[in-house]
């Protein structure tokens, strides 16, 4: 089966050094790519500036390949891709306020990311000074009788992250939603330049803190990539373990969560006793609760003792014993299924078009999950499903998560009895020359993109990571459509974005 | 849900002892209390939490509190939606750039006497973001902060055991 950029590219002698093709491009081919994204088997999985250059990751569903192409903007231009594949939009608004990099005949030309407020344009480009007291942003306009707007944020009512909603009404119903993102921006592309792979490391830990394992997972695997590195075995299974650890907290929180908005604090109560069980156990096995730092390039940071391990195992056991009876509890009450059936329906070619991985692709149809797909190791050796749904509703990402947690509950378990012996880190060995490095790893959210360049003193060049929200926030736009104001909170919490992965 | 509901009323409650009263908090309580005598509150506290730029790892660990083994609300001490009930600000995060008015407006929108409890280590000062464009720096670089609880991020109890502490001075200092 050859791959759709086949017909497009120039053949090159690609190096086998890497399980991703690298393409050096024209204009002409990078913009065959972008009219084929959204196709059958083509799916955009980044886009992202460097220095003069513009890259965008591909990957082919079919064969589940993956190619990253660069293409010099010697004048600082470039032909949109957003132009023909909406998911790119953002992305290259991003690009721009950082990089200074323009998207030729792009849709959209405000800024996305940058507020006017660093005292700097371009910060990573040709950066020039600037007063930083703030742009004014041109929402997109709205007309019509009897139209009214709810603007929502930054500050929210509850424990959450910040960001901007702008509801237009129709009485109850909304109309439109328009996001602005962006306030929790802190530059980290910018301070990872520079650094050496243990600073990095703690930087893509503090990308997303609910994501910390997978992000850190994510930069250590393309870390390794670059530099041809191989990782102990055990270190390889307790970096899935803490994975699956961390899927596990998350979809428990979630399923509460989600609950809760829909006035259900029950469920909520009895998710978050369980949710706490699962941190406590982590803690106890790893000497942190989110497992934060723990997994560094080269392998892992502390090794799992016997004592660990029975606290995970009676974790486990707990859960299986009372998980059931909150997802029979789900499944019986009908004055929950009414606030959850058929709300926030995500259409599946919706879902498809932007590549939406996670529980939102995996509610609608969308059966990706980089543990199956590219099959990192372990999970080429562990068994488990990928739960798929057509719905697209918040029910339907209830019961993904639900399925999910199940799954890893079961991977936990394969895995406590699978898991070799031996080191837990190596040291990696130095590079003589710059070298690229690329890792798409299964976040609790969705798949996490980490592209990497180490430069021949074994320094970050540049570190691009695309979190799964980039390809989520925009559908959950679509997704209120026609629902009630009322409903967003619920909505909203079965997306459960990233703000602070995606602002980075 | 009636079986899961008669269970919960037989089986032991999850909840824990309070924990010890954070000592380095009660110091540095004293000298912020000491220097402008603040009027105590009482036995309660409304708290109104902005995410001034974190990662949301602080966030998963303050909603924590609010699990049955914690159980924040047995102190009197309970999250609210709107900054104008509320008498802490808790704020996380390095405050970013595209944050800062945004937190200075919700610390004018809190009637004083108000406190701000600063959690985590980017809060103290903007932690290994410290020096991004992007970035201000910790909390006190644009609202006065009364008390900060350590950690990345501080588990439940450290933040509950400084929460309790803000408590107790609260009343020293009165």
């Amino acid at each position: 089966m050859t791959v759709f950029w086949t017909s497009i590219l120039k053949p090159t002698e690609a190096g086998t050094e890497h399980a991703w093709q690298s393409h050096e491009v024209d204009e002409a081919e990078w913009t065959q790519v972008a009219e084929a994204l959204g196709g059958e088997t083509a799916v955009l999985l980044g886009l992202w500036g460097d220095t003069g250059t513009i890259r965008m990751a591909v990957l082919d569903e079919a064969t589940n390949e993956i190619a990253v192409l660069a293409l010099a903007c010697p004048n600082g231009s470039y032909p949109s891709v957003g132009q023909h594949h909406a998911a790119a939009q953002r992305l290259e608004r991003a690009a721009r306020d950082l990089f200074g990099l323009t998207p030729r005949d792009c849709p959209d030309e405000r800024p996305w990311l940058d507020h006017g407020r660093w005292s700097l344009r371009r910060p990573l480009g040709a950066a020039t000074p600037d007063a930083g007291e703030g742009d004014a942003y041109g929402f997109l306009p709205v007309e019509g009788e009897g139209l009214h707007q709810v603007p929502v944020g930054p500050v929210h009512a509850g424990i959450i992250e910040p960001g901007h909603f702008r509801f237009t009404g129709n009485g109850e119903a909304v109309v439109r939603l328009e996001e602005r993102l962006g306030y929790v921006h802190k530059g980290i592309e910018g301070l990872m330049a520079g650094k050496n792979l243990g600073e990095a490391a703690r930087l893509a830990a503090r990308t997303s803190g609910d994501s910390t394992v997978a992000y850190g997972l994510a930069l250590a695997r393309a870390a390794e990539d670059a530099l041809g590195a191989d990782v102990p075995e055990r270190a390889v299974w307790q970096r899935a373990l803490m994975a699956e650890l961390e899927r596990l907290a998350n979809h428990l929180g979630d399923f509460g969560a989600v609950c809760n908005d829909a006035a259900f604090a029950l469920m909520h109560a009895h998710c978050g006793v369980l949710r706490e069980r699962v941190l406590r156990a982590s803690d106890a096995a790893f000497g942190h609760r989110l497992m934060r730092d723990l997994i560094v390039p080269g392998g892992v940071a502390v090794d799992l003792s016997g004592e660990g391990i029975a606290a995970i195992q009676s974790m486990l056991a707990e859960i299986r014993q009372r998980f059931p009876a909150l997802v029979n509890l789900y499944d019986n009450t009908a004055s929950l299924q009414d606030r959850t059936v058929s709300t926030g329906r995500l259409d599946p070619a919706l879902a498809k078009r932007f590549g939406a991985g996670g529980f939102v692709g995996r509610a609608s149809g969308r059966s990706f999950d980089a543990r199956h797909a590219l099959g990192y190791p372990p999970y080429d050796r562990l068994s488990f499903e990928v739960p798929v749904l057509d719905a697209g509703d918040v029910d339907a990402r209830v019961w993904i998560r639900i399925r999910e947690a199940e799954q890893s509950l079961s991977l936990i378990e394969q895995i406590l009895s699978k898991m070799p012996q031996g080191a837990v880190f190596t040291e990696l060995k130095a590079v003589s020359s710059p070298c690229d490095g690329l890792a798409l790893v299964e976040g609790f959210r969705g798949d996490i993109l980490v592209w990497l360049r180490i430069g021949s003193d074994g320094l970050i060049e540049r570190c691009h990571m695309r979190d799964p929200s980039w390809f989520q926030w925009p559908l959950l736009e679509a997704v209120i459509e026609g629902n009630i104001i009322a409903d967003f909170p619920l909505c909203n919490k079965s997306f459960n974005c990233s703000y602070s992965g995606h602002d980075l | 849900m009636r079986k899961l509901l008669l269970e919960s009323l037989i089986t032991p409650t999850l909840t824990e002892a309070p924990p010890t009263v954070d000592e380095a908090a009660m110091i540095e309580l004293a000298e912020t209390l000491g220097k402008q005598a603040r009027q105590s509150l009482g036995r309660s506290l409304s708290i109104r939490e902005v995410d001034a730029g974190s990662c949301n790892g602080c966030e998963l660990e303050i909603h924590a509190l609010n699990n049955a083994f914690y159980d924040i609300d047995r102190f009197g001490l309970r999250f609210v939606a709107s900054p104008r009930h509320a008498d802490v600000l808790m704020v996380t995060g390095p405050v970013t750039k595209n944050m800062r008015e945004a937190l200075k407006r919700t610390y004018d929108a809190t009637p004083a006497p108000k406190w701000v409890v600063a959690v985590g280590d980017c809060a103290l000062d903007g932690g290994c973001f410290a020096g991004s464009y992007a970035v201000v720096g910790g909390v006190s670089e644009v609202i006065p902060v009364d008390l900060h609880i350590p950690g990345c991020p501080p588990p439940p109890v450290k933040i509950l055991a400084g929460m309790l502490a803000l408590l107790q001075g609260g009343k020293a200092a009165s």
